[in-house]
């Protein structure tokens, strides 16, 4: 009896399968988004995106023509990060960073040679703005074209600036300081977000919406098999996608991989099943196709591409942030993955995450499986 | 042995019920509101018969049903089926009965044999039988042509019987259909409940069904007449049936008198309880019989003697005289038809739309076929077929919001696709489902739709106040549209299409899923306006609703097949048993004569 009820469990299951499975070829939104968004994102953040900078717009403003001065200047307009153009007066720049013309000013004072003799010089580095995250790092450049100026002059035994240049160290694992290499691992992240917690959410969401789950209710089917039923084919789905974001970055950009395959297979399943857990909790929540959507991007989608460490450092980030990223597990997949791309297996990192991760999957797909019940209230 | 004597035989010799629900009570709540939907329901089901749900939109049918089904939390009362307490073991339930939703869960994007295949795989049926209930179901149904096709790409009464056969795979204990009828054009109207029917008396199903069309409840044993949360009567339909005998007749309108003018005078008095065109007569029925059976209309009414005939009752005049009697006096049918503030003058004979040699084709299918007509100026004009007809196809193109592929229309002399904003004034349309702004009050809609047809300040103010007079829409102004309930909205969504005060009127399918009461109540706003010059243009599936049109048309599969007079159209249908044909026998008889010769 035992045996023939999980083999009509079963059944049933591979039913549901089947069915999901149709309606996502016959539906070209979910392979849109399965198969086509994965090579699309690949390609615009590959190639389109870069957050590597180049050529910033900057004017050096040298008030009282100096040997030291001219040197200094020599540095930013020799240097690949900048294109510099010398001016002699201050007005003349600000009018130029008011049109936006330049992104920075650095302005020698005209008492510079003077003050540099005594020991006290200081160099005034203005940048605009308006873009902080882009603004940091021209900030960074200059101190390091800046820097690389004074280190010349200690080396010759010369006197120095004094003051707050702090020099950028070497980029560890990101050698060539290349944007790439963590962006592409970072986009893994959001196809497997999109996949599972948004297409989830919204397939479910459109069951409740269109009624077929009320027919599918008065038969032998259970909750669980329902869920199993729309787990799988979105599992094998997302794994789908991994695997062209993973072929892509080997073939495409040539990003260093450096961890266990098997171990990022593991991982990301860990992460997927985390991703599934949360869409059909929110489809459960709300049953409306429109408002699942908003809430499988609000809640997912943008804080992975926000606050997971993939674009934006968690370390530069406010406190509060960096708290509430904690909650977020794309933030925890980012981490394993810059880990094993960048670095290698670093088990101090991974055993830690996964665990966290293993939580939450746990978590979210009970939550849902205790909110999907066969009820229409 | 009629009917009835075989189930009261069986009911004899077997004393168990498949249902059984006592004072069961279930309340919803919507906002901060409590909203009794279940109100003390007590009701039996034998086994082997065939009970109708009948009862007005928002009666609860649906509520009862999904609580049976076990979808639903029970608030009180106790419900067993099939002797099982729902309450306590739902799954158990669920698992022996067959149910389909209003809204069957039919998968659009599987074909109709994946659909089979996946509800065969649910209940477990045996890889044995599958095959023979395959085909005895699908031959029942008439799908067998169409396995291979999306159930998205199947008519609306095809997709009814995919549903039906779907939940029948597994042989069901019992089987409970909600409103599988509702949207569904006669001719498989009348297939699927000889699928009902066969299934009750050759299969010894029991089934319990819900519906808006009265005449339906006359085929079942028994009649569950639902109002407000509570029954107001259950029994065999006869009971029903026998309440109106003697207080309905025939009335022939006077001379130069439309049928539905006198029908709305008629509303009006306090001794009828309901009065319907019929064969360009008015079907009266009096809530007393009147002293003289050979002149039974009130003295009040107008001067002349009207010619009458008594006739028998049937189902629907029993409702409607057990329903008036229910009703509080404040929901009552309003005294006065519907005002605007100017009447259209016409010229007799004013040709207000002219369509000719109509075609649209969307790919290799057709769904427009060379269709021509015209409509004049204060005419009720209705386009009568099947879903699928290309009805609302036609609507569109009248509206200017599709391109003909061929053949010219001209609505007020123009084309609206290129007419500007001063033509389109002139016209209103409310589409079908009712294009209202759900998360938008009913206040806010109108206000909307005013502002939209350029309507501002005092006269703003004034035409809203008169919308909401007209339409009885006071009680209910603040909730959101999407959960106001389908009379309400339909109402709505007519005063928005009014709120500036168009020339020509043009409705699909108004009233689609409404009940008797709000259908009365529709037409009798539509009379109202029709008499006050303007013209309308409406889509039905109901095809008694012809009655009310000047003239009709009959579509069928994009061609026009018939058109003329609701008499000229009824002439064509003929039925078996010699009596009067009913505009349903003549649609049937139309389509199927059509069809007939290869189309």
């Amino acid at each position: 009896m035992a045996t023939e009820q999980r083999r009509a469990g079963l059944i049933r299951v591979l039913a549901l399968i089947r069915k999901e499975s149709l309606q996502m070829r016959r539906d070209p939104s979910s392979i849109a988004i399965g198969v086509l968004l994965p090579v699309m994102l690949v390609l615009l953040f590959g190639y389109g995106l870069s957050l590597d900078v180049k050529n910033v717009p900057v004017a050096v403003v040298l008030e009282a023509p100096s040997p030291e001065a001219t040197e200094l200047a020599a540095g930013f307009s020799l240097s690949p990060y900048f294109r510099s153009q010398t001016l002699i007066a201050m007005p003349q720049a600000l009018a130029l960073m008011n049109s936006r013309e330049i992104d920075a000013i650095v302005r020698v004072r005209p008492d510079f040679a003077r003050q540099l003799a005594l020991g006290n010089a200081e160099v005034e580095v203005l940048l605009h703005g308006s873009d902080a995250n882009y603004a940091r790092l021209v900030q960074a450049y200059a101190e390091g074209a800046i820097g690389q100026w004074r280190a010349r002059r200690q080396a010759e035994g010369q006197s120095t600036l004094v003051g707050p240049v702090t020099i950028a160290s070497r980029l560890w694992f990101n050698e060539a300081n290349n944007s790439r290499y963590f962006l592409v691992p970072g986009l893994i992240v959001l196809v497997m977000t999109l996949i599972g917690t948004f297409l989830t959410a919204l397939v479910m969401a459109r069951e409740w919406e269109r009624g077929t789950l009320e027919a599918l209710f008065v038969t032998p089917v259970r909750v669980a098999e329902i869920m199993i039923g729309k787990t799988v084919p979105y599992f094998l789905l997302g794994l789908t996608g991994l695997i062209l974001c993973l072929l892509s970055a080997k073939y495409l950009f040539d990003v260093p991989f450096r961890g266990s395959v098997t171990v990022l297979l593991l991982i990301s399943m860990v992460y997927l099943l985390v991703s599934l857990g949360l869409g059909l909790l929110i489809s459960a929540a709300v049953k409306n196709q429109f408002v699942a959507s908003q809430l499988a991007v609000l809640t997912t989608f943008l804080p992975a591409m926000m606050l997971s460490g993939f674009l934006f450092d968690i370390r530069s980030m406010p406190t509060f942030l960096k708290m509430l990223t904690q909650l977020l597990p794309a933030r925890y997949y980012v981490d394993l993955l810059q880990t094993l791309f960048l670095a290698g297996n670093v088990w101090a990192v991974i055993i830690p995450d996964t665990l966290v991760l293993l939580a939450m999957a746990a978590f979210f797909l009970w939550r849902a499986s205790a909110m999907i019940w066969k009820r229409l209230e | 042995m009629t009917e009835q004597d075989r189930s009261d035989s069986r009911l004899n010799h077997n004393a168990d019920f498949l249902v059984t629900a006592y004072d069961i009570r279930k309340t919803f709540k919507q906002g901060k509101q409590l909203i009794t939907a279940l109100d003390g329901i007590s009701l039996q089901i034998v086994p082997g018969t065939l009970s109708a749900l009948v009862g007005p939109d928002g009666a609860g049918k649906t509520t009862l049903l999904r609580l049976l089904a076990g979808l639903l939390n029970l608030d009180g009362g106790s419900l067993q089926v099939l002797g099982i307490d729902v309450a306590v073991d739902p799954q158990a339930v669920q698992s022996r009965i067959g149910y389909m939703p209003q809204r069957f869960g039919l998968y659009d994007d599987l074909t109709v044999q994946e659909n089979l295949d996946l509800y065969a795989d649910l209940h477990g049926l045996a890889q044995a039988i599958r095959l023979s209930r395959y085909t005895q179901l699908l031959e029942m149904t008439h799908l067998a042509e169409f396995t291979h096709r999306l159930a998205g790409r199947l008519s609306g009464g095809m997709k009814q019987k995919l549903g039906l056969a779907c939940t029948l795979l597994s042989s069901p204990a019992l089987l409970l259909l909600d409103e599988p009828t509702v949207g569904v054009d006669p001719l498989s109207r009348r297939e699927l409940w000889q699928i009902i029917h066969h299934l009750v008396q050759q299969e010894k199903l029991t089934v319990l069904i819900s519906t808006a069309y009265l005449d339906e409840a006359e085929h079942c044993q028994l009649a569950i007449v639902l109002s407000q949360g509570k029954i107001l009567s259950q029994g065999p339909p006869e009971v029903l049936r026998s309440s109106a005998t003697g207080k309905v007749f025939l009335l022939q309108p006077a001379i130069g008198q439309l049928a539905r003018n006198l029908q709305a005078r008629l509303l009006n008095h306090p001794s009828v309880a309901d009065a319907l065109p019929e064969g360009g007569w008015v079907r009266t029925v009096f809530h007393q019989p009147p002293a003289d059976t050979q002149n039974p209309c009130p003295q009040q009414l107008g001067d002349t003697q009207l010619n009458s005939l008594a006739i028998p009752a049937n189902f629907e005049d029993g409702f409607m005289l057990l329903l008036q009697k229910t009703r509080p006096p404040a929901t009552q049918t309003p005294e006065q038809n519907l005002q605007l503030s100017k009447t259209f003058k016409h010229s007799a004979g004013e040709v207000v739309i002219e369509v000719r040699d109509l075609l649209c084709r969307f790919g290799a299918f057709t769904a427009v076929d060379h269709v021509s007509f015209e409509v004049k100026r204060g005419e009720i004009f209705g386009l009568l077929g099947p879903n699928g007809a290309g009805k609302t196809t036609t609507f569109r193109m009248l509206c200017g919001l599709l391109a003909a592929t061929s053949g010219s229309l001209t609505v007020l002399g123009q084309d609206l696709r290129f007419a500007g904003a001063a033509a389109r004034q002139r016209i209103g349309y409310v589409a079908q489902k009712f294009a209202l702004y759900g998360q938008l009050s009913a206040t806010e809609n109108l206000e909307f739709f005013a502002s939209a047809y350029g309507l501002h300040g005092q006269q703003r103010r004034e035409r809203l106040a008169w919308a909401i007079q007209q339409f009885e829409l006071a009680d209910m102004m603040q909730q959101p549209s999407e959960q106001l309930p389908g009379g309400y909205r339909q109402r709505l969504a007519m005063a928005a299409a009014l709120m500036h005060e168009p020339e020509v009127l043009f409705l699909d399918e108004p009233t689609s899923g409404a009940d008797p009461l709000a259908r009365r109540d529709f037409w009798r706003r539509i009379t109202g306006l029709a008499e006050q010059g303007v013209t309308i243009v409406v889509t039905t599936h109901f095809m008694e609703e012809a009655e009310y049109c000047d003239r009709a048309v009959i579509q069928d599969a994009g061609r026009l097949l018939a058109q003329g007079t609701p008499a000229e159209i009824r002439a064509y249908g003929k039925r078996s048993d010699g009596g009067r044909p009913s505009m349903e026998d003549a649609f049937i008889q139309i389509v199927e004569t059509a069809r007939a010769h290869g189309h």
